[in-house]
């Protein structure tokens, strides 16, 4: 690897390690400072991770050996068009939560705000940069670990009720990934993507039972953190309970289970494995469908704006994954323009909604008519922009997302179905924020009297911060030309892993053979 | 005759049956309990997939004939440390919730009168 790039990439998942530790032992009790440290590493981050899109952007996998331990022995961080997209978007959106957390002082509500938000990155950016399985599952209680710190961040009955769900549901999904790893390695001998790709490929036809039943039991644990059904009970509960400005930054935790679903199906479990080729798919498109059902159905379940976000999530999702599932190029790049546009547009959601909760005093965000209440104006532009965004109508990047997404499964055999849910469950998404909007503006414009404040905070800066993410999505919709021919390329990358072995195990490996 | 590796492989069966169990009760300390059952049975059966090899030793040795598997136990190792880490997490996080909402189940909702 070039020495330049190698020091992106290991200053990615270094930097939020050292800073993490750093304002944890030093600026413990300085929260200007810490401020400023977060806020800077989130910063550079964003500069890192816009370095690494313009190289991976050359075409070249390239795979970093940590400790100079030559893979399959060592463990290697790999940078692939795949991996730098999701650390741009984890970037940004980090950077854009960081300002709103500051902002609004969410990060004054209990302690280690700062310290649990970097480690929360290191772990994201490990788990995309890791070319190794088990080095995966570490960087996954990392991010775990930090995120239970983060949904329990200002605590609150309801919150620690939420969180002791949250938290024991991941220890088992955890569980069940060690047993999924210790399975493979014992077949295969080996922990290493690439090489795990190599002797899967190679495997006797005695090994395939078992190699199939560790592929579904991996991606039952990343289903679980995709929250794809019926794994998803957790996710509208934990969402929902926390602040608003974790949950803006929980909408890229689902898109890691997403990651890890894609990474792993199709490099290990991949078209040149045989009879393992893609073993889950089956089962992750009827999963899918049930997901984007449940998820849009489920938001005129919700009895308040965070439930409807939450569940919004969960379509998401669910329309990410049916893409997904049917695993072909076609389907794969716009699955990833997907990814990109979901993740923002959940967390713009979220913000907003958050917004909206603290100017309504004690109806929080109850969907019941109510007093006007401060900036309800620019507020309700914002929600209208938010859930345009999140149901996919033109003219924002999910109408762009869903176009390119049906297109794009138009050859598979279940089009039919994908069609069908996507279309239906697009109406009813529309149905259901039409009828939170107009409860909570529309109806209750009428009322006489505005809720009154005693204090505010981040009455601007916490507007811009949701704004930006607004603006992040109209900007995705304008370079969307530009970002369907990277993420095409991106899902042809996958597609042929034998660049990803050979830039993992060296060319003499000969790629997959 | 009963080979070691019946002994070990029911020996994780019955750790897993005894956490599934477990962790399936409405409380939290069962719980709890189970989730520490399943990593039990989960750091035996990294182990075992090193396969099981008597009076070997793991790294280089002159007079060694044959070696066993370092890198599960190095996995083990760091499972152990994760589990160990995350059960006290769980403990306080469950006593916490308790002492905050008077309630001491998973599920969150308040005791049946039945129950108590």
């Amino acid at each position: 690897m070039n020495l330049i790039v190698s020091y992106w990439v290991v200053a990615s998942v270094l930097l939020p390690a050292v800073m993490g530790a750093a304002i944890l032992l030093f600026l413990r009790h300085q929260l200007v400072l810490s401020r400023f440290a977060s806020i800077g590493s989130c910063a550079m981050l964003v500069v890192a991770a816009c370095v690494l899109v313009n190289e991976a952007d050359g075409g070249v996998i390239q795979s970093y050996a940590v400790g100079n331990w030559r893979a399959p022995f060592g463990i290697v961080l790999v940078l692939d068009r795949l991996s730098a997209m999701m650390l741009l978007v984890t970037a940004v959106l980090a950077l854009i939560v960081m300002v709103y957390a500051i902002s609004t002082g969410t990060d004054r509500k209990g302690w280690h705000f700062h310290p649990l938000f970097q480690f929360q990155l290191l772990g994201l950016n490990g788990a995309f940069l890791t070319g190794d399985l088990f080095n995966l599952f570490v960087f996954f209680e990392v991010l775990l670990i930090a995120s239970y710190g983060l949904m329990l961040h200002g605590q609150g009955a309801e919150r620690l009720k939420a969180g002791v769900r949250y938290v024991i549901i991941n220890l088992v999904g955890s569980t069940l990934f060690l047993v999924g790893v210790g399975l493979l390695y014992g077949v295969t001998g080996t922990l290493n993507m690439a090489d795990l790709a190599v002797r899967v490929a190679a495997a006797p036809p005695g090994d395939h039972g078992l190699i199939a039943a560790s592929a579904l039991l991996l991606t039952t644990v990343f289903a679980l953190k995709a929250a794809l059904a019926p794994l998803h009970f957790w996710l509208p509960g934990a969402y929902a309970a926390t602040t608003g400005t974790v949950a803006a930054l929980f909408a890229i935790m689902t898109k890691v289970g997403a990651y890890s679903i894609i990474r792993t199906n199709t490099l290990i479990f991949g078209d040149a494995a045989g009879d393992l080729a893609h073993v889950a798919a089956p089962w992750i498109l009827p999963a899918a469908l049930v997901t984007t059902v449940i998820g849009f159905v489920g938001l005129f379940a919700a009895r308040g704006l965070r439930d409807l976000a939450a569940w919004a999530v969960v379509g998401s999702m669910g329309t990410l994954l049916c893409a997904v599932s049917v695993f072909t190029v076609e389907a794969m790049g716009p699955a990833l323009f997907y990814i990109l546009h979901s993740t923002l547009a959940g967390a713009a959601l979220f913000l907003v909604v958050d917004l909206i909760a603290k100017r309504r005093a004690e109806h929080g965000d109850a969907i019941t008519v109510a007093p006007r209440f401060r900036q309800i104006e620019l507020l309700s532009g914002l929600f209208f922009l938010a859930a345009i965004a999140t149901v996919g109508l033109p003219p924002l990047s999910g109408f762009v997302g869903k176009l390119l997404v049906l297109d794009g499964v138009r050859a598979s055999p279940q089009a039919v179905w994908i069609w069908a849910v996507i279309l239906t469950t697009t109406v009813l998404a529309v149905l259901a924020f039409a009828r939170a909007g107009s409860t909570i503006f529309w109806k209750s414009s009428a009322i006489e009297g505005e809720i009154t404040l005693r204090s505010l905070r981040g009455k601007r800066g916490g507007v811009a911060a949701a704004a930006a993410l607004l603006l992040t999505l109209a900007g995705l919709t304008v370079l969307a030309g530009p970002v369907t021919a990277y993420t095409a390329a991106a899902a042809r990358q996958l597609f042929e892993p034998a660049g990803y072995i050979d830039a993992v195990l060296g060319p003499r490996s000969g790629g997959r053979r | 005759m009963i080979s070691l590796e019946l002994l070990v492989a029911s020996a994780i069966a019955l750790l897993t049956a005894a956490g599934v169990y477990l962790v399936l009760h409405r409380r939290t300390f069962p719980v709890v309990l189970g989730l520490a059952f399943l990593s039990y049975a989960i750091n035996v059966f990294l182990f075992a997939m090193g396969r099981l090899v008597i009076d070997r030793p793991p790294i280089y040795d002159k007079a060694a004939e044959g070696y066993t598997d370092p890198l599960p136990q190095a996995l083990v190792l760091t499972a152990i440390v994760i589990a160990f880490g995350m059960t006290a997490f769980v403990v306080v996080l469950a006593l916490r919730s308790f002492l905050e909402t008077g309630v001491d189940r998973v599920d969150g909702t308040p005791d049946a009168e039945s129950d108590r």
